[in-house]
């Protein structure tokens, strides 16, 4: 009994807090094999792949002017797409908590259609309806306004993958949002636009710009929704998966790993700065 | 008197100007694709696209695309079982980093995700000389899609699973062990009732994930007809022959698969939302 107490306060001090519970040894080991062996070791291998450059030649791969071209394609409309949505992302949240229609449920549903869609499905589906000939398309066209084909197209795609992120994000804020705080500033004399502008907008600001930055990871790496509807023009509506493939069918795999690794590298900021905001987030959430 | 204006809702015409864009937007870019899809697939009537959905080739793009979820989900719900055993019943140092581990396939691109395999097991790959000598054939065939989907499709379980373990705590299990339940006992009889839906709503984002993968998929499947394409590739290959009923009509398919995976989500949150865990409720 002694040595039993002796020990458990021995490990105390180790890495990690005892537990009565069994199963920490094998269910670890074997998450940290799994992982290393699928998702580490994969992408240890790029980084392998992409130092067998020097500096200077690396330096040469991913600033090529069609890279460039590529790089300002995709985040310029992964950018663009996330604007879209964190307006119309922030106004279809608020339909959906505030106010009842018919089918409301189906609808709300239907938002995460994105992420349960397959990416090609959702491709060839946004080019048959913003084709020349297509149900919209045909109605934009007159217009001037050509969509499918152009970087236009692009845009369109980030925006259909990119649309549930800012809705889920800042649903659950607006849920939790206390009717009581709104009657506050209503009764000091606010108006409607006034109480939205100084009360409600600071509260699910957090939200909706952590939406943003998930919306804008995503449509940043997005290659099959894209695909069809952009024309796929070299320097002109050419998207950065789509160089890396290009590369890989040319057989040049050190070139396609050097862009992969850029990607890979701007993906891990990303992440920093999405955590940094659910940080952020949940910090203004913790008063409620 | 002035006509009084409930002071914490809109007036009706800010709010059916809302309501009527919030609907249009919704209509425009989630109604319409898959009422397009479905559309195009009917286009030449329902003769042509069964013709198109039996096609010998498209067949074996369905077989294929079931074998990979077969092998890919029921790995990954091992892990993802075993990772949040591991991550929300224990503490340790470093638990943050590992959850941003686990995380980590979702913020790669799927391009990228199929380029690391290329790279590590393709001709010019790492250890591909070896396998080259031993005659094992990863990418550009079976075994190379199975592991970029696994990779694409990682965190799910384990995402959905992790916080609500964490939000149950340990206690019932604690109480199980000093009754003298072992380990397994523990876990089938205590922990798993607890996370079933939860489990089961991980299992279905992941499948749906793992049978639409069309990125990573296509960078390792080198695309042989009949052998290495999953639903996906072949919809692209038919559409990219404008053979445009077959290439909708397969997609047909996937977007049942994905409305009917909403469906199931959506049930699921609705009748056991407060089982899914804070994010859910």
């Amino acid at each position: 009994m002694g040595r039993r107490i002796l020990s458990s306060s021995i490990r105390t001090f180790s890495w990690r807090t005892p537990s009565v519970l069994p199963g920490f040894g094998i269910t670890m080991g074997f998450t940290l094999v799994y992982l290393g062996l699928l998702v580490l070791l994969p992408l240890a291998a790029l980084i392998l792949k992409a130092a067998g450059f020097t500096w200077a030649e690396f330096w040469d791969v991913v600033t090529a002017p069609r890279a460039l071209a590529a790089y300002r394609l995709s985040f310029g409309a992964a950018f663009i797409a996330a604007a879209i949505n964190i307006v119309f992302g922030v106004l279809v949240a608020w339909v959906l908590t505030r106010y009842q229609f018919p089918f409301k449920r189906f609808l709300d549903g239907l938002v995460d259609l994105p992420f349960a869609l397959p990416t090609a499905v959702a491709g060839i589906a946004l080019a048959a309806l913003f084709a020349p000939n297509g149900w919209i398309g045909s109605i934009l066209l007159p217009m001037g306004i050509k969509v499918a084909y152009t970087p236009l197209g692009v845009v369109v795609a980030l925006t259909f993958i990119g649309l549930p992120f800012v809705v889920r994000t800042v649903q659950p804020v607006l849920q939790d949002l206390d009717k009581e705080v709104e009657e506050a500033a209503a009764s000091l004399g606010a108006s409607r636009a006034a109480t939205f502008r100084r009360v409600i907008l600071p509260v699910i600001l957090p939200a909706a710009v952590t939406g943003f930055a998930l919306a804008f990871a995503r449509a940043v790496g997005e290659y099959g929704s894209v695909i069809f509807i952009a024309g796929n023009l070299p320097m002109k509506s050419e998207i950065v998966p789509l160089l890396i493939v290009i590369k890989l069918e040319q057989f040049d795999y050190r070139g396609a790993a050097a862009i992969g690794t850029a990607m890979l590298f701007v993906a891990f900021v990303l992440l920093l700065i999405i955590n940094l905001l659910q940080r952020w987030s949940r910090n203004r959430m913790g008063g409620m | 008197m002035r006509l009084r204006i409930n002071p914490i809702t809109e007036t009706p015409a800010v709010k059916f100007t809302l309501l009527g864009i919030g609907l249009l937007y919704i209509a425009l870019f989630l109604v319409l694709p898959v009422v397009a899809v479905f559309n195009e697939a009917l286009r030449k009537g329902f003769g042509a696209y069964f013709v198109a959905i039996s096609d010998p080739i498209a067949l074996s793009a369905i077989k294929l695309t079931f074998i990979t979820a077969a092998i890919a989900v029921p790995a990954n719900l091992i892990f993802g079982v075993a990772a949040s055993w591991a991550v929300a019943k224990f503490d340790f140092r470093g638990k943050s980093f590992l959850i941003t581990l686990i995380d980590l396939p979702f913020s790669v691109s799927p391009v990228v995700s199929g380029l690391v395999y290329v790279l590590l097991f393709g001709a010019q790959g790492l250890v591909g000389p070896w396998l080259q000598a031993h005659d094992i054939q990863i990418v550009f065939a079976v075994p190379g899609i199975v592991l970029a989907t696994i990779f694409v499709t990682f965190p799910f379980v384990a995402r959905e699973l992790i916080p609500l373990m964490q939000e149950q705590g340990t206690e019932e299990e604690e109480a199980a062990r000093s009754l003298g339940a072992d380990g397994w006992q523990t876990f089938f009889r205590v922990t798993l009732p607890n996370i079933k839906w939860g489990l089961l709503y991980g299992v279905l984002l992941c499948n749906a994930r793992a049978m639409g993968e069309f990125g990573a998929v296509s960078v390792v499947s080198g695309k042989i007809r009949g052998l290495t394409n999953t639903m996906p590739l072949h919809v692209e290959i038919l559409y990219n022959e404008y053979n445009m009923v077959a290439a909708f009509a397969v997609a047909s398919l996937l977007a049942s698969l994905a409305l009917v995976t909403l469906v199931a989500k959506g049930l699921l949150e609705w009748r056991y939302g407060h089982e899914l865990g804070v994010a859910r409720t």
